[in-house]
């Protein structure tokens, strides 16, 4: 081998924006991961996708330093998460990560434009005039400028979970989770939905996370997937990678298909028995 | 069989220790954030609003209520010893060490106990508590410190209203109803009672049940299971062990106050 | 609602609560007799037996309330209560005063009432008053009487 020509680049530790080495998580007794190896890269979309109860939310909350794994490291930007003080972990937040949850989390006190410019009101000293131009830019972004005096209740769910897109983005963070981004919406919120997190991705230089299960919508918009199944990652790849892959199970998952290597029917005795045992009882 | 019953025994026992374990730690860390409270006055008055002046007026007609019946019933029992010039001090006495703080403190935990338990439990089903944390925003600073400190501030307080309200009330009955002098009222009821001993210990007594109150209420909700269900439950979990640790609480102070 | 009538509606309530409290202190309470006490004197007095008096029981002659019970106490030698008084500094009392524990009412509560006498010099703080009258004990009386009823058979 050429030791002259650098090795993969996308491997170089500084286009790691999230390391997770060996990670074990269990909720009680019920192990959720079981030792998972996951690399995401700046700059890029990556998605997580797997069955749900997977525990792909969990994740984000391990990432986030909402839940402390059992064993294993996740670093963020060279800082191991789960060792900073709360303060730290804070400070970590505050400057790097965005998070859209799956109900938008919005504040049902506060208007629109009071939730947008809620974290710019909790960490910055702007002045209410430079707060507002701010918010509108942000509303701007995510096209709900006019709705800015609406509360919360009024609005849909996928008005609502732009609206928390546009407050993620508020501090100008490094990158944003997104849980289930699509799950429940039309089709005209979730191809509205789509676009936004590609465009806002390119536009603001992001990292994107997307947890999901949506394959076709995920598949269209993510550089990099990660395929996670009973606590371990499956597969991994670019979304032509995935669909081209050998393994049946994967085959199964992206294709939707009912019955595979996961079974349609829910393990238990077989129909033929359990008949003959009622008909017997 | 046995063996089962004793598992239970243990497993149950088990998770109340570690219940009241969760307790204590969310109490201090409560106490902890409260020195932001300052930073933030707004969000106090807030729920002093939300707390206190929501529930001033189920007070407010409670206080009456009882001192009318108290004056009605005192007159009833002491006109049989021509010691009806005692009423005043029946009422007062009454209201100030025991029916004023208790009433105050179980009204609260129904009135105001009950909604901060319900808030909290849905801002922590609908994610709005994780949305902060991600946001950088400590809730404990944010939402639960300033409800906390709002709780401990508003009952002593509407304590004072609601004995106040009372002993008027009182004094309605005992002087237009019953044709009790003005001044035989007042000054009978001035004899007797001790600003320190009944006034100050009253407040004393409405602080700590509001200390308590506000602690349950606000913990139900933080560490309820976030469902529709769960949080039905924490709610009615709040009321009943509020008002149970009010009364247990009551004579607890009372022996400690009052006994010779 | 705005955040002013919120703040508007607090501010109403913390006054209503200080206008309780004054009430509570200034017409429920002897709050204004605290005050009064500062410039006052004390006398004491021996009493076999002090009954159901209290510190804090109200002082008074002909009726008038002229001071409180400040300390009861046992004295060992000659096995006597000794009740400390402090009579406000505006009533005087002649030297051979006598005091007597007394009940308002049937049932009301024990009260120390002096009765002056017709010495020229007055009390002074520190002073023993000398002519005392104990509690009813009404045991006592009670007990007396079923035994003169008991003797006159």
């Amino acid at each position: 081998m050429n030791m002259d020509t650098p090795i993969n680049t996308s491997a170089q530790p500084n286009d790691i924006l999230i390391e997770i080495r060996n990670l074990h998580f269990s909720r009680g007794d019920r192990p959720i991961f079981d030792g998972i190896d996951m690399d995401i890269s700046r700059g890029q979309i990556t998605a997580i996708m797997g069955p749900s109860g997977t525990g792909k939310t969990t994740l984000l909350k391990l990432i986030g330093g909402q839940l402390k794994p059992d064993a294993g490291t996740i670093k963020v930007d060279g800082e191991d998460v789960h060792k900073l003080s709360h303060k730290a972990l804070y400070d970590l937040r505050r400057r790097m990560m965005g998070m859209l949850f799956q109900s938008g989390a919005l504040l049902t006190d506060l208007s629109v434009y009071d939730n947008v410019a809620f974290p710019l009101r909790e960490h910055t000293h702007l002045s209410e005039s430079m707060i507002h131009h701010l918010v509108l830019l942000k509303l701007q972004a995510v096209g709900l400028r006019g709705a800015r005096n609406l509360m919360p209740a009024e609005l849909s769910g996928g008005m609502a979970r732009r609206v928390a897109l546009a407050r993620a983005i508020a501090l100008d963070p490094q990158m944003i989770m997104y849980d289930e981004p699509f799950t429940g919406q039309d089709p005209i919120s979730m191809g509205v939905l789509v676009t936004l997190i590609r465009s806002l991705n390119e536009a603001l230089g992001l990292s994107s996370i997307v947890v999901s299960h949506d394959v076709p919508e995920t598949c269209s918009i993510s550089d990099y997937v990660y395929l996670i199944s009973a606590g371990k990652v499956v597969e991994h790849g670019s979304p032509a990678q995935l669909a081209k892959s050998e393994s049946a199970w994967v085959q199964q998952f992206m294709g939707g298909l009912a019955d595979g290597p996961v079974p349609f029917h829910f393990k238990g005795p077989s129909i033929m028995d359990d008949l003959m045992q009622s008909g017997l009882g | 069989m046995l063996l089962d019953f004793l598992q239970q025994l243990g497993h149950r026992s088990l998770s109340i220790f570690a219940r009241l374990g969760r307790a204590s730690q969310f109490l201090l860390v409560t106490l902890m954030a409260l020195p932001s409270v300052v930073m933030r006055p707004f969000l106090l008055v807030k729920q002093m609003y939300n707390t206190g002046v929501q529930t001033l007026l189920i007070i407010l007609v409670a206080g009456i209520f009882v001192g009318m019946v108290l004056a009605l019933q005192a007159y009833i029992v002491l006109v049989d010893f021509g010691a009806e010039e005692s009423i005043s001090l029946m009422v007062s006495l009454s209201i100030l060490r025991e029916l004023g703080p208790v009433f105050t403190g179980l009204l609260f935990a129904g009135r105001a106990g009950s909604a901060l338990t319900a808030e909290i439990g849905l801002m922590k089903s609908t994610e709005q508590l994780s949305g902060m944390e991600m946001m950088a925003v400590d809730p404990m600073k944010y939402i639960i410190a300033p409800r906390f400190l709002a709780g401990v501030i508003s009952v002593p307080l509407l304590a004072l209203i609601f004995m106040a309200v009372a002993v008027l009330g009182g004094f309605f009955v005992a002087t237009d109803m019953l044709g009790q002098y003005e001044g035989v009222f007042w000054s009978q009821m001035q004899v007797k009672v001790d600003f320190y001993d009944d006034v100050v210990n009253s407040i004393i007594k409405s602080a700590v049940f509001g200390f308590v109150v506000v602690w349950i209420a606000v913990f139900e909700g933080y560490d309820c299971v976030p469902t529709s269900e769960g949080l039905g439950q924490a709610t009615t979990r709040s009321v009943v062990y509020s008002s149970l640790a009010v009364l247990g609480l009551d004579f607890v102070l009372t022996a400690v106050m009052y006994a010779v | 609602m705005s955040t002013r009538n919120i703040e508007i509606l607090v501010g109403l309530f913390v006054a209503g609560a200080l206008a309780a409290l004054f009430m509570l202190a200034m017409k429920v309470s002897n709050f204004t007799s605290y005050g009064e006490t500062d410039g006052g004197y004390e006398i004491r007095a021996r009493f076999d037996n002090v009954g159901g008096l209290k510190v804090r029981s109200p002082v008074s002659a002909g009726g008038v309330r002229v001071g409180k019970v400040t300390n009861i106490s046992y004295n060992n030698e000659s096995f006597e209560a000794v009740v400390t008084m402090n009579i406000e500094s505006k009533y005087k009392f002649p030297k051979d005063t006598s005091a007597g524990i007394l009940t308002a009412g049937l049932l009301g509560e024990q009260y120390v009432g002096l009765e002056p006498g017709g010495d020229e010099e007055n009390l002074a703080a520190g002073d023993m008053i000398e002519l005392t009258q104990s509690a009813l004990v009404l045991e006592q009386v009670i007990g007396q009487f079923l035994y003169s009823k008991a003797q006159d058979k």
